[in-house]
């Protein structure tokens, strides 16, 4: 079963017809899981990896790190959803070492992300301190490689 | 016509030796240069792995040079692999090899299985071997001094050959049977039962066995039935693998053998005057390997299941039968519905849908009605083979109809 999902992790469109092939299970048992992992939020979502820059459309990126005041009963969470809330905030982690929670934060420019950690994150109750990463360049994201190097075909075509 | 000899072959024709002069060439040479002629072929005929070595390996062998690791190693290898070996053995199939006397390191399984038979053939020794058989075996045999005899395998036992048929073959000449399961070319594993009788057999009539494991990892569904593991079996075989396929190594060149000492001796003595030793370079990558690459192994061999799968059932439901492979990464269809042999199957196949397959017959006589389909290539090069191979065979359908 957690073949099916590996499987759909990889290529979001692979029909329920070619993965029964693959994992030797009938089609329609292979529907019946993805429709219930649907349901029950297994699955969460089918997304596509977009390769933006190629359409000459770059967002500006930050790593910001954090450092809050937790709260009485709630601990980070109360704070921590404050934050993740708002639209800039791409994804965002409850961490451990010198700072508490690391967010990744997209905005169209270099204006959009400072004004959003000045006039939002930063007067945050809670909010103790930010420090501010601009990305520079992305390598690999989500186990897949942005900048594939040019495919050159190794193998010889016919070997014994 | 014009006299273009050059002056030397004039001058002798036995320049080249009778032996090598006799060698039939590969059958997959002839059709390398077929392809090589035509552009935007989907190749289903490359028998390696598409994987490139797991990077931890990789970085092993790049950091290897980085610390100097360039000099000739011990003529066996380096003792630090050949204990990886020992106890990778042991743990696996519960073999005890001394790492020290009974394991030696080559380049690749190439070596072994060339150091093996050159060990132990006499001018005129027989030495059998399953048709069909990777295309080295044969030639391996002659180029020893022995005399290959082929056993014939056939569908009907999915091509593993029946220990009575290799009965049928023993003489007083018989040295040795060299089998190697999983096979290249079709795919075919053997029960602990069709092991056993040959076992028997190879006692029975005191002959060795040389086995070819070098698919070992590659199974699926199956236990793989390691040849020296079964009872009395350990001292008359020679155990041959390497990294090529389960590690997706074949560019590095490393393999090993391991068997009682006696041999071990006789394979070390030759290796020592002939290649002094294996890549050091690949012997630090195998160590690492050995310690650090089972789950790089398993993810691959859980993505060629997936391929393997889907291979043998549009196969089958293309019309081209296939019985159920459950190992190496091929698949061994017959062709016999479609009227044609295997090397005009593979030929027009190739010129009209640009779709590469090695003939059967490339591995033996027996090879005759299928073609070799390796998938160790994408999904989506599977897929788009396959559908040209549909069309293909449709289309010489009507044309004969
Ligand atoms: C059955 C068999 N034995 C041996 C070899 C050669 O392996 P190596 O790369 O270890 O020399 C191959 C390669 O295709 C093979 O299929």
């Amino acid at each position: 079963m957690k073949e099916i999902f590996e499987i759909l992790e990889q290529n979001g469109r692979a029909t329920p017809e070619q993965i029964s092939t693959m994992v030797d299970k009938p089609v329609s048992e292979v529907e019946k899981i993805i429709k219930q992992a649907e349901k029950d939020g297994t699955i969460l979502k089918y997304k596509t990896i977009v390769n933006w820059p190629k359409l000459g459309e770059e967002d500006i990126w930050a790593l910001i790190e954090v450092r809050v005041a937790p709260q009485r009963d709630v601990g980070f969470d109360a704070i921590a959803e404050r934050i993740y809330q708002f639209p800039e905030v791409y994804s965002a982690y409850l961490v451990s070492g010198t700072y508490d929670l690391a967010l990744l934060v997209k905005g169209k420019n270099m204006q959009g992300i400072s004004s959003f950690v000045t006039e939002k994150l930063a007067p945050l109750e809670r909010v103790q301190s930010t420090v501010t990463h601009f990305l520079l360049k992305r390598y690999k994201e989500n186990g897949e490689t942005f900048h594939l190097p040019k495919e050159i075909n190794k193998r010889l075509p016919i070997t014994p | 016509m014009l006299n273009t000899k050059s002056a030397p072959t004039q001058a002798r024709d036995n320049l080249i030796s009778q032996k090598v002069t006799n060698l039939p060439p590969s059958g997959i040479r002839k059709f390398f240069d077929l392809l090589s002629s035509v552009e935007g072929v989907i190749s289903l005929g490359i028998g390696e792995p598409d994987f490139v070595t797991p990077w931890h390996i990789r970085e092993a062998g790049t950091y290897s040079l980085e610390k100097g690791y360039t000099m000739y190693t011990s003529n066996s290898g380096m003792p630090e692999l050949r204990q990886e070996l020992a106890s990778y053995l042991e743990l696996r199939y519960g073999l005890s090899y001394d790492p020290e006397y009974e394991i030696l390191i080559t380049v690749g399984t190439s070596e072994g299985l060339d150091l093996a038979l050159r060990a132990i053939i006499n001018p005129g020794d027989e030495v059998i071997i399953p048709d069909p058989c990777y295309v080295a075996y044969p030639a391996n045999v002659i180029l020893a001094g022995g005399v290959p005899i082929l056993v014939p395998t056939g569908e009907e036992n999915n091509f593993v050959v029946r220990a009575t048929d290799i009965e049928a073959h023993i003489t007083k000449q018989t040295k040795a049977i060299l089998i190697g399961y999983p096979t290249n070319p079709t795919g075919a594993v053997m029960s602990k039962k069709e092991a056993d009788a040959i076992a028997g057999l190879a006692k029975k009539n005191d002959l060795l066995v040389i086995s070819d494991e070098i698919y070992a990892r590659l199974v699926y569904g199956v236990e793989h039935i390691c040849f020296p593991s079964l009872p009395g079996m350990k001292e008359r075989t020679i155990l041959i693998s390497g990294f090529s396929k389960s590690h997706a190594m074949t560019g590095w060149r490393i393999g090993y053998v391991a068997a009682d000492r006696r041999f071990i001796q006789a394979l070390t003595k030759i290796h020592q005057y002939t290649m002094l030793c294996a890549p050091a370079m690949a012997q630090v990558a195998a160590i690492e390997a050995l310690r650090n690459g089972e789950s790089e192994v398993e993810k691959m061999v859980q993505e060629y299941n997936r391929r393997r799968r889907f291979m043998v059932k549009r196969l089958n439901e293309i019309g081209l039968p296939c019985f159920e492979p459950k190992g190496a990464f091929y698949a061994f269809p017959s062709i016999k519905t479609t009227g044609m042999n295997s090397e005009e199957f593979a030929e027009k196949l190739l010129l009209e849908e640009k779709v590469a397959v090695v003939p059967g017959t490339a591995f033996g006589p027996c090879g005759e009605g299928f073609v070799r389909c390796c998938y160790a290539t994408s999904l989506p090069n599977i897929e788009e083979a396959l559908k040209r191979m549909d069309r293909f065979i449709r289309k010489s359908r009507l044309k004969s109809e």
